[in-house]
């Protein structure tokens, strides 16, 4: 009998702990509320400028910033994509927008390229120097664009193509190899050493190695610096704006001229309506790959 | 067919000496292990020859051919490695044919082979599958699949069956031993697992700290170790060493087992120098050598009576370890033919006069 009673009470006693563990403690509420705030701080914002981007301008001269709009209206987007004014062209966001993807796939060929094979070699391959060449990559990956943005203007003129969509993508390019290459030799060293061997053994060539074995293995890394070049060079102002010419600017350099248009009446919902279209690529680019990762590049390949 | 020959090899990594002044000729068709202890340098002994790591002296030989400076590809061997290291991405035939791709071969050839290997291990059902979605004997055997295709002379296995359970390690050991004696090709094979190198190889070089202790055929490793390493290193449980002394020379040889004063009788030893009086030396009797009870006196070597300490019981043996002054002596014998003994039972052993093995304690070689 005592047997019995003691396994029941031990019973009760688990039945206690699980309770326990569901309570909200002090702790935790803090943690709500801190990332409560952090959420508002960023969506309260973004509430006000979708819903003023389909507002009339009349409502929105009644001012309540807050409220939804009366009257939907597809109208300022039309108007921002198409029409609206930056500085003396009145063409819309829509010239930037094929700007900025004339400078985002060209730099991203040229960056994503270079800096995988050198990833890659730097990681795979015996080289020599390659400590001292890391370490210098590692120092320009701290270097800000601002100490040799002059220089580079040089350097870029001289090649003959300052003021055109290619010395943006080019600049672009140059600029990110150091830390691309720094994640995709990081990425590479994590690959067995003996696939590497067996490949060597099997093949010997450093291009087939690469692009049969090594690229194949490269999905996850391949997504997170897709998302990565995609947001920076999309979202860059100061290199479009330094290094793009009159009808080669992108389209953060079109929305800014647009907003800051200082004549005639401020048409707040075009305004808005022009910096949604201009920030949704890199929202597509990060709800749509994220779905890509996959689980275990060298799942099978080796001893688990 | 191309035989294999280390000549001189020096291998040092900054001030660190691995390799210092190696040789070792591998002939052709031969099964040869390198056995020996984690970092011995026998995967660096095949790392070099396979051209993954480079020399710092000597040179290297393949057939008549120097490959001391050549590329791994262009050396005509095919590897093994441990962990398989196959290419997750292509399917088990793309590995197969990856294999291939240094050798400049039209289709029809590239698939006769993928065919023929993946017939030989059985794994032709597979072909279209990934390695993630393959068993452990499965990728094995896809890893020496994509050795065989190959066709070369010259193959070499980095222990690959480490990473395999018990009862695949045994299975893989039969048909890795099958395929030698199918395609008679040379095998180098790098191992610390003594029953792998028993099993499998025509010879067996047994390595320790950079230096091939011994190298010859299973039977003779086993029966003649050259030194008190290999002794020690082969068998198991391991060799029991006990310190004894030359009291007598001349017709009958006897030495005295030094803790209990028991009388080792060696006429039957063949010395390869005679001792002296008075001499030390290291008897060595293998734990399964010994028998419970009495032998006839002209086989008898050796005749211990000693309490026991513990036991150990696998299956059909019985191993007791004997106290014997400060130490113990391993005894194995068939638990059919006795009881296993309790602790504190005194046991009666005998040793055979024609199984000892003598070591000098100062050179550590064998008298």
């Amino acid at each position: 009998m005592t047997v019995t009673i003691e396994a029941t009470a031990f019973a009760a006693d688990r039945v206690k702990v699980k309770r326990r563990r569901r309570r909200i403690r002090g702790s935790s509420i803090a943690i709500l509320v801190f990332l409560t705030m952090c959420a508002a701080f960023v969506s309260v914002p973004l509430y006000v400028v979708i819903v003023t981007s389909f507002k009339t301008m009349d409502q929105i001269a009644q001012g309540q910033i807050f409220s939804l709009p009366t009257e939907w209206t597809l109208e300022p987007w039309r108007y921002a994509w198409s029409q609206t004014c930056a500085g003396m062209t009145c063409k819309g966001v829509s010239a930037g927008f094929w700007t900025s993807l004339k400078i985002l796939f060209p730099s991203l060929l040229l960056s994503i390229g270079v800096s995988s094979v050198t990833g890659y070699a730097l990681a795979l391959w015996k080289i020599n120097w390659a400590g001292t060449f890391l370490f210098i990559l590692f120092l320009c990956a701290f270097v800000p664009f601002q100490i040799i943005m002059i220089p580079l203007v040089v350097l870029v003129s001289s090649l003959g193509i300052f003021g055109t969509v290619w010395a943006v993508a080019l600049v672009h390019a140059i600029l990110s190899m150091p830390l691309l290459t720094l994640i995709f030799r990081n990425f590479y060293k994590d690959i067995p050493d003996e696939i590497i061997k067996a490949a060597i053994m099997d093949c010997g060539s450093f291009w087939k190695i690469f692009l049969e074995i090594i690229l194949p293995m490269s999905a996850n890394i391949m997504i997170v610096v897709l998302i990565l070049m995609i947001t920076s060079v999309w979202n860059d102002y100061l290199i479009g704006l330094t290094f793009g010419g009159v009808g080669t600017q992108p389209m953060t350099v079109i929305l800014a001229n647009t907003v800051i248009t200082s004549f005639g009446e401020v048409r707040y919902n075009v305004n808005m309506a022009a910096a949604l279209l201009t920030a949704i690529p890199p929202l597509v680019v990060y709800f749509g790959l994220g779905k890509f990762f996959v689980e275990g590049i060298t799942a099978g390949a080796i001893k688990g | 067919m191309p035989d294999v020959e280390f000549r001189n090899i020096v291998k040092r990594f900054g001030s660190l000496t691995v390799l210092e002044k190696l040789n070792l000729k591998i002939a052709d068709g031969e099964f040869l292990v390198l056995l020996g202890p984690s970092g011995c340098g026998k995967t660096t002994l095949l790392n070099m020859l396979a051209g993954l790591q480079e020399t710092s002296d000597g040179t290297i030989a393949i057939g008549n051919r120097d490959v001391t400076d050549l590329d791994p590809k262009d050396r005509g061997l095919a590897m093994v490695f441990q962990s398989y290291a196959l290419y997750p991405t292509k399917t088990v035939k793309g590995n197969l044919l990856f294999g291939l791709s240094a050798q400049k071969l039209d289709k029809a050839e590239m698939q006769r082979r993928v065919e023929w290997a993946s017939k030989l291990l059985q794994i032709d059902a597979l072909l279209d599958r990934k390695p993630a979605q393959l068993s452990g004997g499965q990728r094995q055997r896809v890893a020496i699949g994509r050795a065989l295709v190959k066709n070369v002379d010259v193959f070499l296995f980095d222990e690959p069956l480490s990473n395999l359970d018990a009862k695949l390690r045994t299975e893989m050991r039969l048909e890795i031993k099958r395929l030698h004696n199918e395609l008679k090709k040379t095998i180098v094979f790098v191992t610390h697992d003594q029953i792998e190198a028993m099993t499998m190889a025509t010879r067996i070089a047994v390595m320790n700290s950079g230096v091939i202790q011994q190298i010859g055929t299973p039977d003779e490793i086993y029966e003649r170790p050259k030194n008190l390493f290999v002794a020690s290193f082969i068998g198991s449980p391991a060799m029991n060493m006990v310190p004894a002394t030359v009291v007598a020379n001349g017709g009958t040889c006897v030495a005295r087992h030094e803790p209990s004063g028991v009388p080792l009788h060696l006429s039957r030893y063949q010395f390869e120098h005679q001792p002296k009086t008075g001499q030390n030396v290291i008897a060595g009797m293998r734990p399964e050598h010994f028998s419970v009870g009495e032998m006839p006196e002209e086989a008898c070597g050796a005749y211990f009576e000693l309490p026991v300490r513990y036991t150990e019981k696998t299956g059909s043996d019985v191993t007791a370890f004997l106290e014997s002054g400060g130490g113990l002596i391993a005894v194995r014998f068939d638990s059919k033919h006795y009881h296993v003994p309790a602790a504190g039972e005194r046991l009666r052993v005998s040793y055979p006069a024609d199984k000892f093995d003598l070591f000098d304690p100062k050179t550590e070689v064998r008298i």
